[in-house]
């Protein structure tokens, strides 16, 4: 192989290596999403649950879930975590002798577990063939089945261990809230807020849903005030005493923010609601690499330094082993002679 | 100058057999994983997602076939010419390692039909790490079987084939020393999004560095293994000589990873979470004793020049820095709320199954094709 077909080589092989990545880079667009009056969420004021549960049934009935089955107790649904049948739960929080709710000595606390549908979801950014996406105009985080390759990875990058897999499927598939949009297309609320009767679990717009928390926030313990039910749109109120407000809005603010958001009055950690940062850890992530891979050029500069370097050393360890073989044979001719 | 021959002895030996039992006793185990799903099996969990078969089969499996990577590093990248009887068994060695991790995803991955995906460029997540280690890992399998072809093309007499491996091997072993470089560091990367789970000791931007850097140690430190063993196995004669200077490379490189993992630990703050004193911290010293004490034995001229001391540093530092690995993808990860996770019987048998099979085949190919040079 002389000079120029070797330039030829290796210039098809980088052309083809940066084909393959800009291809790559232009699949995902990396547009942060922004919240406008379409984006939809709930949210969840944990003062105001009353632990009836109705919202654990009313999503399996939307959803099409099977009850769990707990200690061989088949007549009775009784899950005691999200798993694959179980997208949402109601859990309690309880301290000391657990009297009066919404304390955290001696107190108890309900607090949902769901989906929070993140601005920058870990899981989004986790997989690998686009399968998990968040709806440009909703926001919701939404499970495409025919992309999902079952690798698991999202569940890795996922803060609140949402997303869940079938372990005893042959074919499983992942199984995460879609914020029930099979329903909001029909201009129906999601299965939990719909069957919430106290207005705990609360959907609608994501911008009216922090203003309706901001106003919480401000009101004067014990007072009773108006609180929506069902939909923040829908019309429905109900009048409750305000309990003492924990002054944060989780989700706010935690990994760049969600759509489900909560309000409480134990601290939110007791609730199973980590404190985290601002920044999220798929932001992080995905810095290093678009830094060491965007256009590709890295790789394809150092492969391309590789190729020469390596074909010079080649060429030269032939010459000497030619050289060799040349010295032997004259050697032999001499002897010959 | 050397010359690669087929050792040509009985292939039917008892390592050859007892291999092949346990890859039978795999494919039961694999029959129900296939039939009844990952549960029947394994003891994953919605909590512990990734077991030993991402943890043991990938993320240290192809850490420890980096023997390829590095030679081909030193040989061609160096030009040490003198290292070239280390090449070939190195690479078989690599070639089988990727084959077994890719094998490996197969069985774990639940959606397996569907790994297509992977594929379509208009479905691949440009932001997803995952999407890059898959890729990557797939490209470099066939990048290691054709670096390992001209062996075959050798023993078959493929005249043809032989000319066109010949023109093109250059470009093969450039992308040979490329793509282990970018998976291996984003094998580092792939648990930066797991946040707060994975504990403090480990948790860093800087893990795609770590990862690279114990690649190439962990290559250097399974090429001295290895060597040993098959150099005294189908005596070879003796390879101490280049051994140990490869042992030099890889003090360096070792002492590179070193510096900068115990410096984060500082920079990051994370000393008290290692006085808490939990198992974490337990299995974070574990991994620095034993490359420490690896390292101690390789640095030293006088053990490093005797083949049973190498032998020995090679293996602490394999093992420190297998520990490593798994702390980062298992022990140091951790979900929170109860869940727990030890691999069960049946994903133990698949790993080693895939082990078994590794043997199997590395000890049949140096029988049958041209991989080692005699001294």
């Amino acid at each position: 192989m002389d000079r120029r077909s070797f330039f030829k080589t290796t210039a098809k092989g980088v052309v083809a290596t940066a084909a393959m990545a800009t291809s790559a880079s232009a699949a995902g667009p990396k547009k942060k999403f922004e919240i406008t009056n379409e984006a939809v969420g709930i949210l969840y004021d944990s003062t105001i649950c009353v632990g009836c549960n109705a919202c654990m049934p009313g999503c399996k009935k939307a959803n099409d879930l099977d009850r769990t089955i707990f200690h061989g107790q088949k007549a009775w649904d009784k899950p005691i975590d999200l798993d694959s049948d179980n997208m949402n739960i109601i859990r309690k929080f309880t301290a000391g002798t657990g009297e009066t709710q919404n304390q955290a000595e001696d107190g108890f606390a309900f607090v949902k577990g769901q989906c929070l549908h993140c601005i920058e979801p870990g899981c989004v950014a986790a997989c690998p063939t686009t399968a998990l996406v968040k709806n440009p105009r909703s926001g919701v985080v939404e499970y495409i089945k025919n992309q999902c390759i079952g690798c698991r990875y999202c569940q890795i990058g996922c803060p609140w261990d949402i997303p869940k897999f079938e372990w005893d499927e042959w074919y499983p598939e992942i199984v995460k809230c879609q914020l029930c949009d099979h329903l909001l297309e029909k201009g129906e609320l999601p299965g939990c807020c719909s069957t919430c009767p106290t207005g705990a679990s609360l959907f609608g717009p994501v911008p009216m849903l922090k203003k309706e928390a901001n106003r919480r926030l401000q009101m004067k313990e014990g007072e009773r005030y108006e609180y929506p039910v069902f939909g923040i749109e829908s019309g429905f109120i109900l009048k409750h005493r305000a309990a003492k407000y924990i002054n944060h809005v989780y989700g706010e603010d935690e990994l760049g923010g969600t759509q489900v958001t909560f309000l409480s009055s134990v601290p939110f950690k007791y609730l199973g609601l980590p404190e985290f940062p601002k920044q999220s850890f798929s932001g992080t992530s995905d810095g290093i690499q678009t830094s060491l891979y965007t256009g590709f050029i890295f790789p394809a500069a150092i492969l391309a330094t590789y190729s020469t370097v390596i074909y010079k050393n080649l060429k030269r360890e032939k010459k000497e082993e030619e050289a060799k073989k040349q010295a032997k044979l004259s050697e032999k001719e001499d002897k010959d002679a | 100058m050397h010359k690669e021959e087929a050792l040509g002895t009985h292939i039917l030996t008892p390592v050859f057999i007892g291999a092949v039992t346990i890859i039978v006793l795999m494919v039961i185990a694999l029959v129900f994983r296939f039939i009844f799903g990952l549960g029947a099996v394994s003891n994953m969990s919605d909590g512990y997602p990734w077991g030993i078969w991402i943890a043991y089969d990938v993320v240290v499996g192809s850490a420890l076939a980096c023997g390829g990577y590095v030679m081909a590093l030193v040989v061609y990248v160096f030009n040490k010419g003198k290292y070239h009887p280390l090449v070939r068994p190195a690479l078989l060695a690599s070639m089988f390692g990727y084959t077994m991790a890719g094998v490996s995803v197969i069985f774990d991955i639940g959606r397996y039909f569907h790994a297509y995906n992977l594929f379509i460029p208009s479905r691949m997540n440009a932001t997803s790490v995952m999407l890059e280690v898959a890729l990557c890992i797939t490209i470099y399998i066939m990048v290691l079987w054709l670096e390992f072809a001209p062996a075959i093309a050798e023993k078959w007499n493929m005249k043809r084939f032989a000319k066109y491996l010949d023109k093109s091997i250059f470009f093969l072993i450039a992308l040979g020393v490329t793509l282990p470089m970018m998976h291996q560091s984003s094998l580092g990367t792939m648990m930066v999004i797991s946040g707060f789970k994975l504990s403090e000791l480990w948790q860093t931007n800087l893990l795609p560095i770590l990862f690279l850097l114990s690649a190439i140690f962990m290559g250097f430190a399974m090429v001295i293994g290895e060597a040993s063993v098959t150099s005294r196995v189908y005596k070879l004669g003796d390879e101490t000589n280049m051994l140990t200077k490869l042992a030099q490379f890889l003090v360096v490189i070792l002492t590179i990873f070193l510096v900068i993992h115990i410096q984060g630990l500082f920079s990051r703050g994370a000393l008290d979470t290692l006085l808490d004193w939990d198992y974490k911290s337990t299995s974070y010293v574990l991994e620095i004793l034993f490359m420490v004490c690896g390292l101690a034995i390789l640095a030293t001229k006088r053990l490093r020049e005797s083949p049973r001391y190498l032998f020995l540093g090679a293996c602490f530092v394999l093992i420190g820095a297998s520990i490593f690995r798994f702390n980062v993808y298992l022990i140091g990860y951790d979900p929170g709320s109860n869940w727990s996770y030890f691999p069960s019987i049946g994903e133990q048998i698949v790993t080693y199954g895939l082990i078994a099979f590794e043997i199997a085949a590395f000890t049949f190919f140096v029988k049958y094709f041209p991989v080692f040079t005699k001294h």
